[in-house]
């Protein structure tokens, strides 16, 4: 799309383009292609020699027990979060819209965790669920009389990042869920009522069905939030351990690159990232923005 | 409310002050923590009545953390990444937008392809291009064998190696996440729906393209420019992967990757006080940012993802 009337100039569209080109060009496309064609390469760790070995790379990393575990760990942890985090802030949001005073002062009192860092969030939780000092620690080993311990149980290893990364996403659903409550219609709600649907009906049958698309749309971010921007959090609080069962797809490519320097196979992670984000972007342009929509 | 419900208005409002307090409760917490004496944080279980040694903890943290200097590092990465992605996307949209000449598709696509591409999963390439951004030059060099060609010029062998590295400085910090898809898309759709007529009218007056640009869209854009400055100056300073990758300085560290080494261990002394004050010192810019300009925030974080 463009504009009817525009201006004509020989260069200065180039010049004011140039700088975005070059950078997208420096930082995407260069690397990206680097790292498309170190995946088929095996390199010696001090990047001396490399040679050609076609899809050694893909096949060693599919074959691999620990990635594929880790592609099992990177799925429960993304839905983990995405549920507790959608159906807290949705909660909030419904209780919030209900409320007639004060909606100012709750928005306020509810949006500032969006502003804390990943890997703040995970230290606060840290803290909370320290096995020997945390308060909800010991909460959960008075009440189910369980052994808390996520240094050692990656079960609890797995609990303990779910909550110090849903928690920062409640806030950022909150703002979503609240956006598209007040753009339901008043009056839909209203000529239900006067039919006699309880409040509880008219969220079932009115207001969930208009927020479906608010739904998939942060079903997705949040997807991708706990894939990519939850390193912060593994990296301070469990490093991937124990035992690699918090160790998501992020921070194995992290890990293998930078700390194992196994170039070829981290390349090769990259590049299965890299193709599920764009599969994902595909998918939400081309179903989920297309078929959701209720409202005109 | 359209009926009387008093049971369930009840309920709303307790339920929603749960909310705020699961919400709330990890702050609360660690706040009373930073007030305490180590000997009373490290009590099983902690007493939440607030000590006396908050002011005692902070200053531990702020020299022991060196918070100064990496609160300092966050901000100017922070604003780089603000000041240059919006400056960047804008410029680049006005030309998107308002100009017509060959290779305005080809730029657009270009540009929308990288829409949803975080630097999370281009970690390796991308640090070997910072590392030596003549990198890709330094290859052609190679392969035309230009070194042969050198020597045989000058006489004697000469090594030409291209070197230019962006590890531990700002612009390395902030330079590759500057190139943003998302600004660019937002601004594209705010210009699409300034009237043609302001364009015309500029027009008819005489106005160059840059006149219209200063004179007319930019003031146009200006609760678009607070939204995104909100949004930004937030992803800028918690940023995490990319400045833990480029600096090994501890000078040049950014404040959310040095708390790491405030963290107790195991068999440290459980100085959760001390950590949690920097913790709490260390988030309190973006918070004041979004809760100071919380309108634009709101706005901004709806437009730009939608």
């Amino acid at each position: 799309m463009i504009k009817r009337s525009t201006f004509k100039s020989g260069y200065l569209p180039y010049l004011l383009i140039l700088p975005q080109i070059l950078v997208t060009l420096t930082f995407f496309y260069w690397p990206a292609l680097q790292g498309l064609s170190q995946s088929f390469f095996l390199s010696d760790p001090f990047g001396r020699s490399s040679k050609f070995v076609w899809f050694y790379n893909y096949i060693e990393l599919f074959t691999d027990p620990l990635y594929l575990k880790s592609i099992v760990t990177t799925i429960t942890f993304s839905i983990a979060v995405a549920t507790v985090s959608i159906t807290l802030g949705l909660f909030i949001a419904t209780m919030a819209n209900r409320a007639l005073r004060a909606t100012a002062l709750v928005r306020t009192l509810l949006i500032w965790p969006y502003a804390v860092a990943p890997a703040i969030s995970g230290i606060l939780w840290l803290f909370l669920l320290h096995p020997s000092y945390g308060i909800v620690a010991l909460t959960i080993n008075n009440w189910f009389g369980t052994e808390w311990n996520p240094v050692l149980y990656g079960k609890d290893a797995m609990i303990m990042i779910t909550m110090a990364s849903s928690w920062k996403q409640i806030s950022y659903n909150f703002v979503f869920f609240m956006a598209g409550l007040q753009a339901i219609p008043r009056s839909l709600i209203e000529a239900a009522a006067i039919d006699g649907a309880s409040p509880f009906k008219r969220f079932w049958a009115i207001t969930f069905p208009l927020l479906t698309p608010t739904f998939f749309f942060l079903s997705v971010m949040n997807i991708i939030y706990s894939f990519f921007e939850t390193f912060g959090v593994i990296h301070t609080v469990t490093q991937g351990g124990p035992g690699g069962s918090t160790n998501i797809l992020v921070y194995k490519v992290y890990q293998d690159g930078f700390v194992g320097l196994n170039l070829g196979s981290s390349a090769a992670q990259s590049v299965v990232l890299m193709s599920l984000i764009i599969l994902i972007t595909f998918l939400q342009f081309r179903y989920v923005e297309k078929k959701v929509q209720y409202t005109g | 409310m359209i009926e009387k419900t008093p049971i369930l208005d009840i309920f709303t409002y307790i339920f929603l002050m749960v909310g705020i307090l699961i919400v709330g409760f990890p702050i609360i917490y660690s706040l009373i923590a930073a007030t305490l004496p180590l000997e009373d944080v490290s009590k099983v279980p902690m007493p939440l009545i607030p000590g006396d040694q908050f002011m005692v903890n902070m200053k531990e943290a702020w020299t022991r953390g060196n918070l100064g200097n990496q609160i300092f590092n966050s901000f100017i990465m922070a604003t780089g990444i603000t000041v240059g992605k919006i400056t960047v996307s804008m410029i680049g949209a006005f030309s998107i937008v308002y100009f017509d000449y060959r290779l305005r598709v080809v730029a657009f696509a270009s540009v929308f392809c990288t829409l949803m591409l975080p630097v999370e999963v281009r970690i390796l390439p991308t640090y070997e291009m910072a590392a030596n951004l003549l990198g890709p030059l330094q290859g052609l060099w190679d392969v035309l064998h230009l070194n042969g060609l050198v020597s045989w010029f000058a006489g004697h062998d000469i090594e030409v190696s291209l070197n230019w590295s962006l590890l531990d400085s700002y612009t390395g910090l902030t330079l590759p996440l500057i190139a943003s898809a998302t600004c660019t898309f937002l601004f594209r759709q705010f210009f699409l729906t300034v009237p043609e007529e302001l364009c015309e009218a500029a027009k008819m007056d005489g106005a160059s393209p840059m006149t219209f640009f200063r004179k007319i869209l930019f003031p146009l854009s200006k609760t678009n420019i607070a939204a995104l400055i909100v949004i930004e100056f937030v992803y800028g300073y918690n940023q995490y992967l990319w400045p833990l990758l480029i600096t090994t300085n501890p000078d040049m560290t950014t404040a959310v990757i040095g708390l790491q080494d405030l963290i107790p261990q195991a068999d440290d002394l459980p100085e959760w006080n001390v950590a949690l004050g920097a913790a709490m010192m260390v988030m309190l810019p973006p918070v004041l940012v979004v809760l100071s300009m919380q309108r634009w925030f709101v706005k901004g974080l709806i437009e730009k993802e939608k």
